[in-house]
């Protein structure tokens, strides 16, 4: 489904992601974790086309980047961001909000309401602006926005980390739920192995730009880890667990 | 159910319905700026007094008697005569006219251009930007009125001609204004979210990016209105803006400044005039931009 | 315990809103020692609104009403303007969450730390560049020098909030009131900067009030924890009983956690009793 190889992001002088490979299988989730700086959002938002790829290639469902992405391209990929404040439109309602990728793609508007419900929204906050709203409400549009358009792809770059811990536990049911309900292939990036380990069947471990190592989730849990920077995120996490 | 309950209703059945909900509630919380009310009392009733000019006013605006120049205000001349005799009151009125019209024009002309010059500018970034931006800052080296100046001798003198050469004067500290705002939202996660529904970057910036930039718009326009006014006066006064004998409230006071120390009333009623319009242009800006931003609800 | 070195008693604090007053704060007492507590809360729980209303730091607009709030004997309610900016920075020392914002922009660390000794002592601006580097030594940043010449954009996260410790160190505080320090740091990151405040509230026998909404982060740094929702406290326990916490929310809080040695297919949810908000 989703292939890059060697890829690199540079900003300037900063070389933020020196020479990455991977592989996601369709129906796939899979999950990079990495402390910050270790260009694990870049990657992601270079597969979203928000950051251009200074080296390498990226090709998603057969389709290589390099040439553009269309517009059948942003209905397959869908992003949800970190921060539920910064991700929607401050004047726009969240009716205005949902409906933007309908018109773009020219799609029915009755999928607003169906959208809502999808996210567990009540349908009583569809013209309310986004400030009226909950950080957890809020990261439910984001989620139904990304939805809106039936994608196949979803990137999501640490969509639990602004929340409260019991929002935190709804959004990831939520996810797993969606990712259930409709066969989504996943990129969850996230500092938190904890959440990667619930959502991701394999994980790969970012250090300074580069994947370090890559495990599934019983390894992790297991705390079978070869390189040490793997180990010592198991460690630190396992530490604050108490185990 | 009234309509006020139908139209504050917290959740409201169909988009109609939520747009002319927030339209009133717009209107609502302009009705609590005692300020705002003010500014948008004084801007209608002096659009009006300028619409009714002919029926308000009591005397020709160009006719003149040199017998009865620089009279007092009186019962028959109730702001008094100026130094052709001419009754300043019948020529504040059609003043206003002339003015007003001149101020909106050239609004209606520069804010549109500032605007998307701006936020393309900001948005696109790049060479666009950079020529976009040295464009305007040739413009903005420029002293506003020799630049003005310029245009008009271009042209030939009248009314249309100043309209465009002080727009084209005037635009540039729109087009910054609306490129920093851009610049300042362009990386924002929202527009990211935008650019990944595949829109294009035309409805970006016209529909997402341009929003954002309206509110401080707005107060920059409503502060320009007055120097906009003094910059026709300028032209007016050199004799290439509006031509005698028409009336026109900074050609009036140009004129009217060399009998401010005798005759104040000459200068002062279209100087009170351009006052009080600047001012509650101001007052119903600063109403406005609360009211544009929903988080001041 | 002799006197408590904070008296929180019936605090209420409340914010102007639309339909009048919008409570925050309703009914939070608690004592401190020099001990370490950590309140415990999710957004809108009146955690941080209780903290600043210890420093008086809350806008004017708020209204505070208490049967006793008092610092080290001294009544902040109605303490004068003087004497609170004493207290403030001076005796109380407050860390906030992104050392980015915290911090000036134009100038150098050692600058600012250096103006916070001579704010509250008489000292030589040569003497308390000297200090500003014992003080950069004591919050464990390997090569003060340099830290002290470079601005806050220089520094890393983790970095710019020692810095902002050793700020809040200068005058020598009595209590310390750290508001989220490390939500904004990497996991690693995080571990270091509360067991740097944990050994420097030990050595100089300070109290630190920790205000975060991790849970178990905090229970492992402090004596005592209060669990606040709803602008009340529902829950104060022994940190070392966490384990046996009974309250729903404060259950419910450890419970939703996903955890890398216990995996589960579903997280359980918090059910929010509107009991505990009425």
């Amino acid at each position: 489904m989703i292939t890059a190889e060697a890829l690199h992001v540079r900003f300037g002088a900063v070389h933020a992601v020196r020479g990455v490979s991977l592989r996601v299988d369709p129906g796939e989730s899979f999950g990079l974790v990495g402390e910050s700086g270790s260009g694990k959002s870049t990657v992601l938002r270079a597969l979203a086309g928000l950051t251009p790829v200074s080296e390498g290639r990226l090709v998603i469902d057969g389709q290589d980047l390099a040439r553009g992405r269309d517009r059948a391209f942003f209905r397959k990929v869908q992003m949800v961001f970190q921060d539920p404040y910064g991700s929607l439109h401050p004047r726009q309602t969240i009716d205005r909000i949902l409906a933007e990728p309908l018109l773009v793609h020219g799609l029915p508007e009755a999928r607003i309401a169906r959208a809502l419900e999808e996210v567990a929204l009540s349908p009583a906050l569809r013209y309310r602006f986004p400030h009226q709203l909950s950080g957890g409400q809020r990261q439910r549009v984001a989620i139904a926005r990304a939805l809106i358009a039936d994608p196949s792809v979803l990137l999501l770059d640490e969509p639990t980390s602004a929340l409260d811990v019991s929002v935190q536990a709804e959004v990831l049911n939520l996810l797993a739920d969606i990712r259930a309900a409709r066969q989504l292939t996943f990129i969850l990036v996230s500092h938190n192995l904890p959440v990667v380990a619930h959502l991701c069947g394999r994980i790969a471990v970012m250090q300074g730009g580069q994947i370090v190592e890559t495990l599934d989730e019983a390894s992790l849990r297991a705390g079978i880890a070869s390189h040490p920077h793997t180990r010592e995120l198991i460690a630190l996490s396992r530490d604050l667990e108490g185990a | 159910m009234t309509t006020r309950a139908w139209l504050l209703s917290d959740t409201p059945a169909s988009r109609r319905q939520a747009v002319w909900g927030r339209r009133y509630q717009g209107w609502l919380a302009l009705k609590r700026n005692p300020l705002a009310v003010a500014g948008l009392v004084i801007v209608l009733l002096m659009l009006a007094m300028a619409a009714a000019a002919p029926i308000l006013a009591t005397h020709d605006p160009g006719a003149q008697n040199l017998a009865n120049r620089l009279q007092p205000p009186s019962a028959a001349h109730w702001f008094g005569t100026d130094e052709l005799g001419r009754d300043v009151w019948s020529r504040v009125l059609f003043g206003g006219r002339l003015t007003l019209g001149m101020v909106v024009a050239v609004v209606a002309l520069v804010a549109p251009i500032g605007l998307i010059l701006g936020a393309v500018a900001g948005y696109a970034g790049g060479w666009l930007d950079r020529v976009l931006m040295r464009v305007t800052d040739v413009f903005l080296a420029f002293p506003r009125l020799i630049l003005a100046l310029a245009f008009v001798a271009a042209m030939k003198p009248g009314v249309e001609s100043a309209v465009i050469a002080i727009a084209l004067t005037a635009w540039p500290p729109y087009a910054r204004l609306a490129r920093a705002e851009t610049l300042m939202v362009r990386n924002a996660d929202y527009i990211a979210a935008v650019r990944l529904t595949g829109a294009s970057g035309a409805r970006i910036v016209l529909r997402h990016v341009l929003p954002m930039c309206l509110g401080s718009l707005v107060v920059r326009v409503t502060l320009d209105m007055s120097s906009i006014i003094l910059t026709a006066a300028g032209l007016g006064f050199l004799g290439l803006g509006a031509q005698p004998p028409l009336a026109e409230w900074g050609t009036m006071i140009a004129t009217g400044r060399r009998f401010i120390l005798e005759q104040w009333w000459v200068p002062l009623v279209p100087g009170v005039a351009i006052f009080l319009i600047s001012l509650a242009f101001n007052l119903l800006g600063d109403g406005l931009r609360d009211v544009l931003d929903p988080k001041q609800r | 315990m002799s006197q408590p070195l904070v008296t929180i008693d019936d605090l209420h604090v409340d914010f102007p809103g639309r339909n009048g007053w919008q409570p925050a704060v309703r009914g939070v007492s608690l004592n401190l020692g020099r001990e370490k507590l950590a309140i415990v809360g999710e957004s809108g729980s009146g955690k941080s609104v209780t903290g600043r209303a210890l420093m008086r730091l809350l806008p004017p607009a708020a209204r505070v009403r208490a049967a006793a709030l008092r610092f080290d004997g001294i009544d902040v309610l109605n303490a004068p303007e003087r004497r609170m900016r004493d207290l403030r920075g001076g005796r109380i020392g407050l860390i906030l969450q992104d050392p980015k914002y915290a911090l000036n922009p134009v100038m150098t660390a050692g600058q600012q730390i250096a103006e916070a000794l001579r704010a509250h002592q008489r000292i030589g601006r040569r003497e308390a560049a000297e200090r500003a580097i014992t003080l950069l030594e004591q919050v464990q940043i390997r090569d003060p020098g340099r830290v002290a010449r470079a601005y806050p954009h220089e520094l890393s996260g983790g970095m710019g909030q020692r810095v902002m410790i050793a700020m809040m160190l200068a005058p020598g505080p009595d209590l310390l009131i750290a508001d989220e320090p490390t939500s904004a740091l990497d996991a690693s990151v995080q571990a270091e900067i509360l067991r740097l405040l944990d050994e420097l509230v030990e050595q100089r026998g300070m109290a630190l009030i920790l205000i975060s909404h991790d849970l178990p982060l905090v229970s492992r740094f402090c004596d005592k924890v209060v669990v606040m929702v709803g602008g009340r406290v529902v829950e104060q326990l022994a940190a070392r009983d966490l384990a046996q916490a009974s309250h729903p929310y404060t259950r419910g809080l450890l419970d939703c956690l996903p955890s890398l040695t216990h995996p589960r297919a579903r997280l359980p949810v918090l059910t929010r009793d509107p009991a505990w908000f009425a």
